[in-house]
């Protein structure tokens, strides 16, 4: 098996009394953009910057090409860092910003030039060369904290919420360019985000952190699709979430009597699941449909629409069961623009089937 | 009609007026015209008038002489003077170089004492930086005739020295130009450490790691980024230690020897021994002058280069 390119095993760190992060795996494959997912407070920005040498985890150790680089100091680390606030010295020009680096390296005069140059030729800041940074627009500043951290080709470019400081609009094509940058340069990203959405985005792998644990490492579509704890379902995208208890499990047909649904489900699992063991069901709303009456379905339930969120390419529907219990589900606006496909109060018949939904044990 | 309404709405009638842009740009000038202005224009009048046996000891520069007819009679003598007689350059030099050394001095102390106060664990800053401004509860005076105790030929300092064996014959300090400078940076050091330390203080610390992340070793960092970012401070540290050591007349006078000549002390000498206000006045404008012009060049340049950035016009 080839080294992962980073390592991390049985990493722990404490702040005093607080832990920050526990029980940390991970291994960071060669040319992955990989996301580090998280709220606030979960712990993955300390895992960054115990990557960058900026904290010393209290156990475990850290490689980088099969080195323990646990005791080193930044400095001698081979990965650079774009940091949150962009950290761009306000006495240097964007030149001396982006060239900062090349001269720790005590490399030549005219090769600095050269690689200044190209860079910001790439993160088309050419102009800009001779401006201090209070000079510079936000977007303006990122693009050279990116030069900056990727002029002395790392093989590693780690980046604290690299777009968290722009505008919606900037942020969308900047996810797009960071992934073209990754591709172009054959270089590793690991990156942090609290955003869902620019993770499954960018993202080759992502790991979902919750409270200083690795809750889930996997592809944005498995992260999706195949949630393994009640948390990663809830944190990644839109979620119906019920407990239920195992009644049998058939092949890989599961059947679960669901209390709060007031109704009988069918799952497909493949792994075995003991009878009256309580278990969480997760139906994603995209895949909730409106059944005709008649209808066969694997699963269904009887509602009234609650309430709708109207998000202009789809609608968001809560509808509520007689018990009380609440079901979303999401429908596509497709229909012409005048028609009103469902309205508030509306009896509603909802159905999914055996496969579009997971059984989550953790 | 109620006597305190009243009261309470003229006070918001004034401050409205307070508060009102003109009002507010009127106080720094009202401030410099009463405080400064004023007293500058009568220490110019007097720098151009004749020094006499009078009460005060000068003849005014505008005199009337008839009805009607009014004399003005500008002396220029005592700038000649001033230029004429080394004693008065050689005291501007001695000021200067003597300003210059101990500002030297004070950044070589104080630098290290503000960046490890600054970097001291947020809880320790409060009372360190207390500890430095803690001599100024005694007075100036008292704390420069301590130092007379502490250096003088049988004081502290040589008892000390002695009776430890490291010296056989006491230091002679006291009445040395080394005496000034150790009264001096004493006394000065906390006005270059404040500003320094509430610049060193705000550095933002991301840039240090950033520059560590960016292949920057500890002393990298100090050379690349703390001490270019603490340069505001540094300035402004200095300039309070400079400005007054120029003038300073105390400690010269106390610890200094006869060799020891400054312009504060000169000006002493004419003002009160000779009773020559006018040159006493011309020196002192000498001295301000000597004092402003580097400001002013300096911002001259600043605006220069500013104009001349190619960006600016992008």
């Amino acid at each position: 098996m080839e080294t992962p390119l980073i390592e991390v095993r049985g990493l722990r760190k404490n702040f005093d009394d607080v832990t920050a992060l526990s029980n940390i795996d991970l291994s960071i494959k060669e040319g992955e953009f990989f996301s580090l997912l998280g709220s606030s407070g979960c712990g993955k920005s300390t895992l960054l910057r115990i990557l960058a040498g900026f904290e010393q985890p209290t156990e475990g150790r850290v490689f980088i090409q099969g080195k323990d680089v646990t005791e080193l100091p930044p400095y001698e680390r081979p990965l650079n860092m774009m940091f949150q606030s962009y950290a761009l010295f306000p006495h240097l020009s964007v030149f001396n910003n982006v060239a900062y680096g090349l001269k720790r390296d005590r490399i030549a005069k005219a090769e600095i030039n050269e690689r200044v140059e190209e860079i910001c030729q790439l993160m088309q800041i050419s102009k800009l060369m001779n401006r201090k940074p209070h000079q510079l627009s936000g977007g303006q500043r990122q693009r050279v904290a990116l030069a900056r951290a990727l002029v002395k080709r790392a093989k590693i470019l780690l980046l604290d919420e690299p777009l968290g400081a722009l505008d919606k609009k900037l942020r969308e094509d900047m996810q797009f360019e960071l992934v073209n940058l990754q591709e172009m340069l054959k270089m590793t990203f690991v990156v942090v985000t609290h955003d869902q959405e620019e993770a499954m985005t960018m993202s080759s792998r992502v790991a979902l952190l919750n409270d200083g644990l690795i809750e889930q490492v996997d592809t944005p579509r498995r992260l999706y699709e195949y949630p393994a704890t009640r948390y990663a379902a809830s944190f990644v995208g839109l979620s119906n979430l019920f407990e239920a208890r195992v009644v049998s499990h058939d092949d890989d047909l599961v059947t679960l009597w669901c209390d709060a649904l007031d109704a009988e489900l069918s799952v497909r699992h493949a792994q075995p699941l003991v009878p009256d063991m309580v278990v969480t069901v997760l139906v994603r709303p995209e895949k909730v449909s409106i059944t005709a009456p008649d209808a066969q379905a694997d699963n269904s339930v009887v509602g009234v629409i609650e309430n709708i969120a109207y998000l202009g390419d789809v609608s968001i529907y809560y509808c509520n069961l007689p018990n009380g219990q609440s079901v979303k589900f999401t429908q596509a606006n497709v229909q012409p623009a005048a028609e009103l496909p469902l309205d508030w109060g509306q009896k509603v018949r909802l159905g999914w089937r055996a496969e579009n939904c997971n059984v989550l044990v953790a | 009609m109620n006597p305190f309404r009243l009261g309470q709405n003229s006070w918001t009638a004034l401050s409205g007026l307070a508060k009102s842009p003109w009002m507010v740009a009127i106080w720094p000038w009202l401030f410099i015209a009463v405080f400064f202005l004023t007293p500058f224009l009568f220490v110019i009048k007097i720098s151009l008038s004749e020094a006499a046996f009078a009460q005060p000891p000068y003849l005014d520069v505008v005199r009337s002489v008839s009805d009607g007819l009014v004399e003005i009679k500008l002396n220029f003598g005592s700038y000649l003077l001033l230029f004429d007689d080394s004693l008065y350059l050689s005291a501007i030099w001695n000021s200067v170089k003597t300003a210059l050394i101990s500002t030297a001095l004070c950044i070589l102390i104080g630098y290290p004492l503000a960046y490890s106060i600054a970097s001291s664990p947020a809880h320790w800053r409060v009372p360190l930086i207390m500890f430095v401004m803690l001599p100024f509860w005694t007075s100036f005076l008292i704390r420069v005739y301590a130092w007379m105790g502490i250096l003088k030929t049988n004081g502290l300092l040589n008892n000390v020295l002695m009776g430890l064996g490291i010296v056989d014959a006491p230091l002679e300090i006291m009445h040395t130009q080394a005496a000034v400078y150790i009264g001096i940076v004493y006394s000065y050091l906390p006005f270059f450490v404040l500003p320094l330390y509430a610049t060193l203080v705000r550095l933002d610390h991301t840039l240090l790691e950033a520059a560590a992340d960016l292949g920057a070793g500890p002393l990298t960092q100090f050379f690349t980024v703390t001490l270019p970012q603490s340069v505001p401070g540094l300035m402004a540290g200095a300039m309070l230690v400079f400005i007054p050591v120029m003038g300073e007349f105390v400690i010269p006078d106390l610890l200094g020897g006869p060799d020891t000549l400054m312009i504060g002390k000169v000006m002493w000498t004419e003002f009160f021994s000779n009773k020559d206000w006018p040159v006493a006045s011309a020196l002192a404008l000498v001295l301000l002058t000597l004092l402003i012009l580097p400001f002013v060049l300096l911002r001259y340049f600043e605006r220069r280069s500013e104009l001349e950035d190619p960006n600016e016009a992008v």
